[in-house]
């Protein structure tokens, strides 16, 4: 059949320098500056796009109150893994250049609203927001941080799961992680978990969904297992809404769908009515 | 010649490698199964009931996986739902409430991937599970039997003492899943299964288990009995050493064990 199938033919047009922007949602398209306006939020069905980890810290954080710990924390490819594109050691450190981060969550002592807080933020950019060794390290410290200085823990998640390329102690930190949110639970500290978009697999299983709130931002993926994995198991086609923000709340997992310009004031109001 | 990673993988898989339901019939010499979540359902591919094991009372949880294609489907070939993780908590929590200790058998290709399992919450019930056990104060020891597959596997793989069958593998991810993302190409399995580092020894390894249980020659297959048998026998040790510690230290060595897995950073 392939005789009277088109060519596709390359954009003309470099991505960077496109004048379009495309929402990966509704697939509207705006111009790239009205999308930069609008802060990677789409102007037609208000998909709350990916944010750098930095401008979210900055919308969290108040001004110049973010003081970085756990920097120390980075990878282990205690494996020495190898695949077939290359090394594991040489993928991360070049994930390491490009964003000058060290770990696929940042963590963080600050003020939101003049509340002081723990406040961790996922990188999606990085590795996929993937859950290594180091990650969780970074959280579970922040947990026994919290603990020790009586701070609430505000995390801002986004990631494809655990990260495979550090095999099965990836997936431990799942175990480490939601023992480390136990402990701070129990100490009587809150914890927020935000799941941006997207939280799916071993982070969403894990400390993710763990919350004593869970909260999300407009159209958020949100899910354990793929879609497509899924849609191969069951032999169905799913609903365009599956695994969305909107589609958890209804199901009873998320306690409240957050606009990104509210997102500070909910997070303060919460911590008001807790008394911290 | 040393057996491969996709070599375990294999064994780990063989159906006519000793289930739960064998494992049960051999080491228990009485088992009273308890059904339902409470909420929904009674999940087939996680069951659990009281159990006396060489005269030791306690909760036994594992998954179901059945030998034949008849019991393979009614256990959902070992994939669990949400329902059967809130069950298996909920039974937990009465084993804690009588003092007694749990012992889990891990061996499922991973939690289902389907549509009711994510509207009622996959992943709320694992990660709910992975807090829970990680505070339960009664002792947990822990088997896995054949396949420890990822989050599904894990959830009810928190505990004291980790024991793992010579040929079982334990994976964040399949071989067939890793080599479909990783190699873009699912028949790459085998690479990626020794590149994933799977087996009970590299387990051993990585601190991720403290036990590996060995299997009579040629592997579990061959003589249930003699499977059983070293299972029993690991398995009452391990909870003879637990049933000595205070809960309090208990629940904070667990917690201790937990902390220390993949930090390369102190």
């Amino acid at each position: 059949m392939s005789w009277f199938v088109p060519k596709t033919e390359k954009p003309a047009i470099p991505p960077e320098k496109a004048v379009w922007a495309v929402c990966p949602k509704c697939k509207s398209h705006f111009g790239k500056a009205a999308w930069k306006k609008a802060g990677g939020i789409c102007p037609k069905c208000n998909y709350h796009g990916r944010l750098p980890v930095r401008a979210r810290i900055a919308l969290v954080a108040d001004e110049g109150s973010f003081s970085e710990v756990f920097r120390e924390v980075s990878y282990s490819d205690h494996l020495e893994f190898r695949d077939a594109s290359g090394s594991y050691r040489d993928k991360v450190e070049a994930a390491i250049a490009k964003s000058g981060e060290k770990e696929s969550v940042v963590m963080g002592i600050c003020r939101i609203d003049g509340h002081p807080a723990m406040l961790g933020v996922m990188d999606f950019a990085f590795m996929g927001g993937s859950l290594g060794t180091g990650t969780g390290e970074r959280i579970a410290r922040a947990c026994e941080r919290a603990v020790a200085e009586r701070l609430p823990l505000v995390l801002f998640c986004a990631s494809g799961g655990a990260r495979m390329q550090e095999g099965i102690l990836s997936l431990m930190q799942m175990a480490k992680t939601s023992a480390a949110i136990a402990k701070l639970k129990e100490a009587g500290l809150p914890y927020i978990s935000v799941l941006t978009d997207p939280t799916t697999g071993g982070v969403s299983a894990s400390f993710a969904m763990l919350g004593d709130i869970n909260i999300t931002e407009p159209r958020a993926l949100i899910g354990f297992a793929g879609r497509r994995v899924i849609e191969n198991t069951i032999h169905q086609k799913l609903p365009d809404d599956f695994q969305s923000a909107e589609y958890l709340e209804k199901h009873g997992f998320i306690d409240k769908i957050v606009e990104r310009k509210e997102m500070k004031g909910f997070i303060a109001k919460m911590l008001g009515y807790w008394g911290f | 010649m040393a057996k491969s990673a996709m070599d375990c993988v294999k064994l780990a898989r063989d159906p006519k490698r000793p289930h739960l339901k064998d494992f049960i019939a051999r080491i228990c010499s009485d088992f009273t199964e308890l059904h339902g979540d409470r909420l929904v359902n009674d999940d087939r591919a996680l069951v659990g009931g009281f159990a006396t094991i060489g005269g030791v009372k306690c909760l036994v949880l594992g998954h179901n996986k059945g030998a034949t294609v008849e019991e393979n489907m009614e256990a959902n070939f070992g994939m669990a739902n949400p329902d059967g993780y809130r069950k298996a908590m909920r039974l937990a929590k009465l084993a804690e409430k009588f003092h007694l200790p749990v012992v889990t058998f891990v061996d499922t290709p991973g939690a289902y991937p389907g549509r009711e399992a994510e509207e009622r919450g996959q992943a709320e019930a694992i990660a709910k599970s992975l807090e829970f056990f990680a505070r339960l104060r009664t002792p947990v020891v822990v088997v896995v039997t054949g396949e420890g597959g990822s989050g599904g596997a894990l959830a009810i793989a928190v505990g004291d003492r980790v024991l793992m069958l010579e040929n079982a593998v334990y994976s964040v991810i399949s071989p067939e899943g890793c080599a479909g993302i990783l190699w873009r190409d699912g028949s790459k399995a085998p690479e990626a299964a020794k590149a994933l580092k799977i087996t009970a020894r590299d387990l051993k390894r990585l601190k991720a288990i403290d036990e590996i249980v060995p299997e009579p020659a040629g592997g579990a297959q061959t003589n249930h009995a003699a499977a059983a048998a070293n299972v029993k026998k690991a398995v009452l040790k391990a909870l003879k050493e637990l049933a000595k510690v205070p809960v309090d230290q208990l629940v904070e060595e667990r917690y201790s064990k937990l902390r220390a897995l993949g930090n390369f950073y102190a």
